[in-house]
Parts: C-alpha cells; structure tokens; sequence
C-alpha cells in the first residue's frame, strides 16, 4: 500500500477543494445574475474540461506551464519553484480541470435563489457581502456541497492530467490513481487491489459523510 | 419649502425596458396608491424609488435629503435609502424564523436590542406565538405579515407595498387590508401602494395616481378620481361604465348637455355652445322612476328605455337600460326587492333620472383604437 501517494492525493484534493470553492463562487454569481458580453463564452470555456479528452487538457498545461511561458516564468521568479513536475503545478492544473465540477452546480444553486430575496436583504439594510453571508450562501449552501463532493471526489480519480502535468514522482506528483497504474505495470496486482478498495472505500465514507452533514443542515436550514 | 421638502418627490423618466414618464409625491403620513394596468410602470417606479432600478433621467427626494438626481449623478445606494419594501411574493429568507427575518433588518440597534423589538414588531401585526416558525410553516397572510414587520423594522423614510394583497385568498385579503388601515394610522411616513384593484385603492388610499404606459396621468382623492377623470381615456383605465358622448347646447340662457334628444341638465358645465364633450354617470347618479307612483325629482333629466339585462347578485340587481333613441346601454343597479316591485325583466320600459350633480364633463377625444386604426 503505497501511503505516501493517498496521503498526496488527499492533500492535493483538499486543497483544491478549498482554494477552488471561494473561486467558483465569485465565477458563478455573476454567470447566474448577470448578462454581460462574452458571458456565453466565459460559460463555454468553465464547461470546456468537461468534454476535453484529460490528455489533451493536460498537454495544454504542460506547455503552458514550461519554464519558457509567461506564466511558468513569472511563477519561477515569484517562488523559486516551477510549474511543471512539481505538486504546485498539480494544484493548478487540478482547480483547471475541476473548474465545471464546482462552478456549474454553485452557479445552479445561485441561480434558483429569486430576486427579490437579495434585494429584500438589501432593503433590510444589509450590505452587499452581508447579504452574501447571511442570505446567499446559506440558500446557496446545497449547490456548495456538491461542488465540494465532486471537486474533491474528482481531483482523487483524475489520472491523466496528474500524469501529464506531474508525471510520477513520489511524495511530489504522485497520486494514488498514478500509484494503481503503477503496480499494474509492475504486475502487482495484489497491490493495486488493495489500493483501489481502499480508494473506493475512501470515497465512500467521504461522500457519504458530506450527504449526512448537508442533509443535516438542510434541515436545519 | 420646508413643507414642499417634507414627504417623498419623485420625477422619472427612462425610454427602456419599460417606458417612464412619472411624477408623483407623497406626504408624511398619507397613502398614495399607483394605479394601472399590468404593465403599465407601476413596479417599476416603486424599484426606482427604493434604488432597486435606475432611471434614464429625473430625480427622487425624500425628506429634503436627494436620493436620485440624473442631472447631478447622485444616486444613493438601496441600504443609503432606508425603505421598507413589502413584495409581491413577500421575498422572506426561507432559511431563517419570522423572528430572524425580522431580526436581520434591525441591523441599525445594538446587538442586545434586537430580539426585544423583533418581538414587539411581530406582536404589531399579530404573530405574537409564531415567532420561531419559518416561513414555509406560516400561512400567506402570515407571511405577509412578516414581510411588513420586517419592512418596519428598519423605520424606514418610506413604506413601499408592490400588490401586497394579490397572493392570499379573499376573505385573508379584507383582514390583512384592515390591519394595514389600522397599521397606517401609526405611521407618518409616506405611504405607496402599488394595486391593480380599484377598490382596494379607494378603500385603502388617501389619494391615487393613475398610470398608463409608465405616464402618471391623474392624482387626486380616489373617490374624486374615479367619478371625475380628467378625461375619457382614464375613464376607461378606472373602468368607469356609463362613459357616452355629447354635444353642448344652449337653452334657456344656459348650457345643456345635448344626448341622444335629450337635453340633460348638468350641475358643472364649463364650454361654449357646439362643443363636443365625453361625460360619464356613475351607476348610483342613475335612480330607477316607480312604476307606479311617480314622485317628485323625477323631472330632472328623465329618461325612458327598455331593459336590456338584469343581473341578480344577491341583494342587488345589476340592470342595462337601452335608451330610446338608440346608443350605448346605462348600467345602474337597484335593490333586488326594487327590481322585483317595478317589474324590472329584459324587454321591460322603465324610466330613469340622471342626476345631474352626478354627471361628469370630459374634453372629447377619439378612443385609441380609431387613433391608431
């Protein structure tokens, strides 16, 4: 059983999940309440990772992400360390990938809260980011949870962006999906069964766990 | 100008999405009802006063402090205005208590207070025992009722109700209107009420403005309103029966109204001889003659006809009286026992008198639909 590699994914799921959640909600409230040029554009290109073969995503970043680009030099210069092959490249590529898992269904969730229930909140006297806190993101509070559910159960499965973007390095880049792959390729089969049962059990008792806290406070709330 | 200050003033304009041309005020205290048909602005004209919409142009006062002014780029934001807003569809924060919606509009007390006066508001409008209960648990007047308490709350500048009555059943809708008379006696802020309902306006307002296509076309008492229009075209929109056509005459060293060969005695009469005039009656200025004993009074301004229609409604029966002479039917109605006594049935001549306090002169116009036909 190869610890290190689920202790990985575990952190880099983590991770995403929550530097991508504050994201998907300052991307969805806008995409659900507002019309603005480009819009259907900004919606194409947040969908656009859902139909792309992960390979083909994934050379994109890796080319983007090269020491030679924009942005992999200005990283570089910022903190020493590069994009490509690197657990920090990982966590970028993964909020890319994860982008329609956690936008849409906040977007959704955004979307079915009406009107007037904001501007009753303005007309209470509330201030923008109040209304946020106090209204928004409690109505909005299902649509979170299954952004979080998907976000992270996605970033623990996804393989062939990890293995384009960070290749197989361990305790850097690899996951315990590229972990599975790897014993397979060395025929240790007995070892790449314990790691997916205990992968699906994982995601199990994590999915599982998140239903039973969000129907809690769905009732609650 | 002290006084001019006081109240809420307010002159819109916008070509887009919807058409505004609008003038209005409101006095501390009074209850100025929007009248119209859907469509017509009346919303939207309450959203611009609340800062929920921008108009094009214009400028909106309130208390002598300058919410709005296009000319000079001020436009205060909605939480700068302090209105209280009751919506349509009330607009509660489903996942909070009665108690917490109100609670969350008292953002202005000290933390230790708010309980206390969320308390006193909800028993206000009678929800005293509901107060933890969301708002899927209460009833729509119940929720109703939250949604004014919570529009209280803020002591608001201005109170904006946008059809606060059209989601709740009949007999909910009189006792939510009775608690809102009984409310506003309390209250001296202005007062809007936006209503598709006549009655209701006439019931509930001190004075009402009609709206057409976004133009304030009329503000006065409602009862003035309603049986005096400026003209023939907010005749129609109040939905005023008995609007006809005539001609003034002069007879007698004075003006007559000349109708269909009659020669109609009017208590106001302003014009010159020739002129065409509309005018209107409401159906309590026309009084049905006794078949049998004709009495006095039943000189002024008589006119004979045939039945065309009666209604029963219970205790009154609505009738439609060809006139001799041919034209439009007169609408009034009787006391169904009335009705009976004088043989009131379709095909039946009966004679009426048109009081002529009751009748209303109006500049003649073409009605829309030769205008734009």
């Amino acid at each position: 059983m190869d610890w290190p590699a689920l202790a990985l994914s575990l952190q880099l799921a983590l991770a995403t999940t929550l530097i991508l959640l504050p994201l998907a909600v300052l991307l969805a409230r806008p995409l659900a309440w507002r019309s603005f040029p480009g819009k259907s554009v900004v919606e194409a290109l947040v969908a656009l990772p859902l139909v792309l073969p992960p390979t083909v995503l994934g050379f994109y970043l890796l080319v983007a992400f090269g020491e030679a680009t924009v942005l992999g030099s200005l990283y570089q210069s910022l903190t020493g360390r590069a994009l490509v092959f690197t657990f920090d490249g990982l966590l970028l590529a993964s909020i890319i990938f994860n982008l329609p898992f956690a936008v849409q269904p906040v977007q959704r969730a955004f979307d079915a809260i009406p009107r007037e229930v904001r501007e009753a909140a303005w007309c209470s006297g509330m201030t923008r980011r109040q209304a946020l806190w106090k209204v928004e993101l409690p109505l909005a509070w299902p649509g979170l949870l299954t952004a979080i559910v998907l976000t992270f159960a996605h970033t623990l499965g996804e393989f062939g962006v990890v293995l384009m973007v960070g290749g197989n390095i361990a305790n850097e880049t690899r996951t315990v999906a590229i972990s599975i792959y790897d014993r397979v390729q060395a025929f240790d089969d007995h070892g790449a069964a314990i790691m997916s049962a205990t992968l699906v059990a994982f995601s199990l008792v994590a999915i599982t766990a998140i239903n039973m806290l969000g129907k809690r406070i769905g009732h609650r709330g | 100008m002290a006084e001019a200050a006081a109240g809420l003033h307010a002159r819109l304009s916008q070509r887009t999405p919807i058409p505004l041309d609008a003038t209005l005020s409101c006095a501390p205290g009074e209850l100025l009802a929007l009248v119209g048909p859907s469509g017509s602005g009346k919303s939207t004209l309450l959203r611009c006063i609340a800062g929920l919409h921008t108009a094009a142009d214009g400028a909106i006062r309130c208390n002598g402090n300058t919410w709005f002014d296009a000319a000079a780029a001020i436009n205060r934001p909605v939480q700068a205005r302090r209105v209280g807003f009751v919506f349509q569809s009330y607009a509660l924060f489903p996942h909070l208590t009665a108690q917490e919606n109100v609670v969350a509009a008292l953002g202005h007390l000290p933390a230790d207070g708010r309980l206390v006066r969320a308390h006193e508001l909800l028993a206000r409008v009678h929800l005293d025992g509901l107060e933890q209960r969301k708002p899927a648990a209460l009833s729509g007047g119940q929720q109703q009722r939250v949604a004014v308490a919570r529009a209280l709350a803020r002591e608001p500048a201005v109170l904006l109700l946008d059809e606060p009555f059209s989601a709740v059943d009949q007999v909910t809708r009189r006792k939510l209107q009775q608690e809102l008379a009984r409310l506003r006696a309390d209250l001296n802020i202005p007062m809007l009420l936006v209503t598709h309902d006549l009655d209701e306006a006439r019931m509930l307002a001190d004075r009402m403005t009609i709206l057409h296509k976004g133009n304030t076309l009329q503000s006065g008492n409602p009862d003035k309103v309603m049986t005096q229009p400026d003209n023939a075209a907010i005749a129609r929109l109040v939905g005023l029966q008995n609007l006809f056509e005539g001609t003034l005459v002069s007879e007698g060293g004075g003006l007559r109204l000349a109708w269909l060969g009659h020669r109609l005695e009017v208590a106001r009469i302003a014009g010159a001889a020739g002129d065409r005039v509309a005018w209107v009656i409401p159906p309590e200025g026309v009084l049905l003659h006794r078949r049998e004993r004709p009495s006095r009074g039943e000189a002024e301004n008589p006119v004979a006809g045939t039945v065309q229609d009666c209604l029963r409604l219970g205790p009154f029966t609505q009738i439609r009286l060809l006139p001799e002479g041919g034209g439009e039917p007169l609408a009034f109605s009787v006391p169904t026992h009335v009705a009976e006594r004088n043989g009131i049935a379709p095909g039946a001549l009966a004679r009426v008198t048109l009081l002529a306090s009751s009748i209303h002169l109006m500049p003649w116009e073409p009605p829309a639909e030769a205008r734009t036909g």
